[in-house]
């Protein structure tokens, strides 16, 4: 039975040699799964920037990077996520100098060869670390008018909407915001003039003022011609330029600049 | 710290100034024809309302259009507030005003010179 010998040696040396590539390619994917030098900016108290070491994985959002670095490396990191869907609007920071949602950002999509940089957004107050105060930017939004302004009651029947009208349409371009803060964390108004109420509120402001369903079209006129108004705007596009939902901020403040143009006319004010 | 009315005023006096600056631009063209010659340009001037009311109005609309443009600036990038803000902007607008003024007053009525 020499032949059956034989066979079993040829059989048993594939094997081996089977498993050794394996090994090899298993090898391999450990040598180049490398590691990120991720900065984060840590604050306010005590203002540094810190690098950690961070495993590099296939699939990896910023914010996987700034959760791992809170679980495995620095549990006093203080930052703030919740759907991790893009939905919730909580986890935008800023990514390399610029603002992001950081739950649907890919970190391949921001990477400096292995570098990443990561701060709390722009224009609001920090808290610690990564979580800023985000009320400047919801009081704004309420200060805008954003708040429905209803004009019937239970009794009455529901208002029909006609989808297809140019005020309809109009509404329904900004309808997805997320108050992720993002825009106005991007726009360089707001960083020279606090009392601008910003791109998001506004778009707010013009998504009402084009919903049939709402009746604070004077209200909401009136806020947006004052001194915080749509007027500050210098069309920077920023807003626009940024939105992780695509939406256009800009185009809907011109919207505003183009209403109370004509009721300037109209009314001389 | 724009609201409507600055707003407005800065627009309007934009959309006067478009066609001043072209029609400025089309008559130096056509002045330096032939090289540039003071006796020509004040010949083409002096004592006429049509080119006292082109750059007086031309005038008029830079100093309010450039005084509220500075206001912007000087809030956003210098920070000024409130009265200091706003005497910032009159005294821009009618530092502009003036020196204008007195050079569409000089090529048109202002006696002495060039005659």
């Amino acid at each position: 039975m020499k032949n059956k010998g034989l066979i079993a040696f040829v059989e048993s040396s594939n094997r081996l040699y089977r498993d050794e590539k394996l090994n090899l390619a298993a090898d391999l994917r450990d040598m180049t799964k490398s590691s990120l030098a991720v900065t984060i900016e840590r604050g306010p108290v005590d203002h540094r920037m810190q690098v950690f070491d961070v495993p590099a994985y296939d699939n990896q959002t910023v914010l996987d990077v700034v959760s791992w670095v809170q679980q495995n490396a620095d549990p006093t990191l203080s930052y703030r996520f919740a759907c991790r869907v893009g939905m919730c609007g909580s986890c935008a920071m800023m990514v390399n100098g610029v603002p992001r949602w950081t739950c649907r950002t890919h970190i391949s999509k921001v990477l400096d060869g292995n570098k990443v940089t990561i701060g709390p957004l722009r224009n609001l107050p920090i808290i610690k670390d990564l979580a800023v105060d985000m009320d400047p930017f919801f009081d704004k939004w309420v200060a805008a008018e954003g708040v429905h302004h209803g004009g019937l009651t239970r009794d009455d029947p529901i208002a029909a909407i006609d989808e297809t009208s140019s005020e309809r349409e109009e509404a329904n371009a900004g309808i997805e915001c997320i108050n992720c803060s993002v825009c106005y964390a991007a726009c360089d108004t707001v960083a020279g003039n606090s009392n601008y109420l910003g791109p998001a509120a506004l778009q707010r402001a013009w998504t009402l003022l084009n919903d049939s369903k709402d009746e604070g079209y004077a209200a909401i006129l009136e806020i947006v011609s004052g001194s915080g108004g749509c007027h500050n705007c210098h069309s920077m596009g920023s807003c626009t330029a940024y939105c992780p939902n695509e939406l256009d901020p800009m185009s809907a403040i011109a919207g505003l600049k183009r209403e109370t143009a004509k009721s300037f006319f109209k009314r001389g004010r | 710290m724009l609201s409507l009315r600055l707003y407005m005023f800065q627009r309007i006096t934009a959309l006067l100034m478009a066609p001043f600056v072209l029609g400025h631009l089309a008559v130096m063209i056509y002045a330096i024809q032939g090289g540039l010659d003071t006796a020509e340009i004040l010949g083409r001037t002096q004592g006429s309302l049509l080119w006292f009311l082109f750059y007086g109005t031309f005038v008029v609309a830079v100093s309010i259009h450039g005084a509220i443009g500075l206001r912007s600036i000087a809030f956003e990038w210098g920070g000024l507030k409130g009265i200091v803000l706003e005497a910032f902007m009159w005294i821009a607008g009618l530092g502009l005003f003036a020196l204008g003024a007195r050079a569409v007053w000089t090529v048109t009525y202002a006696q002495g010179i060039g005659a």
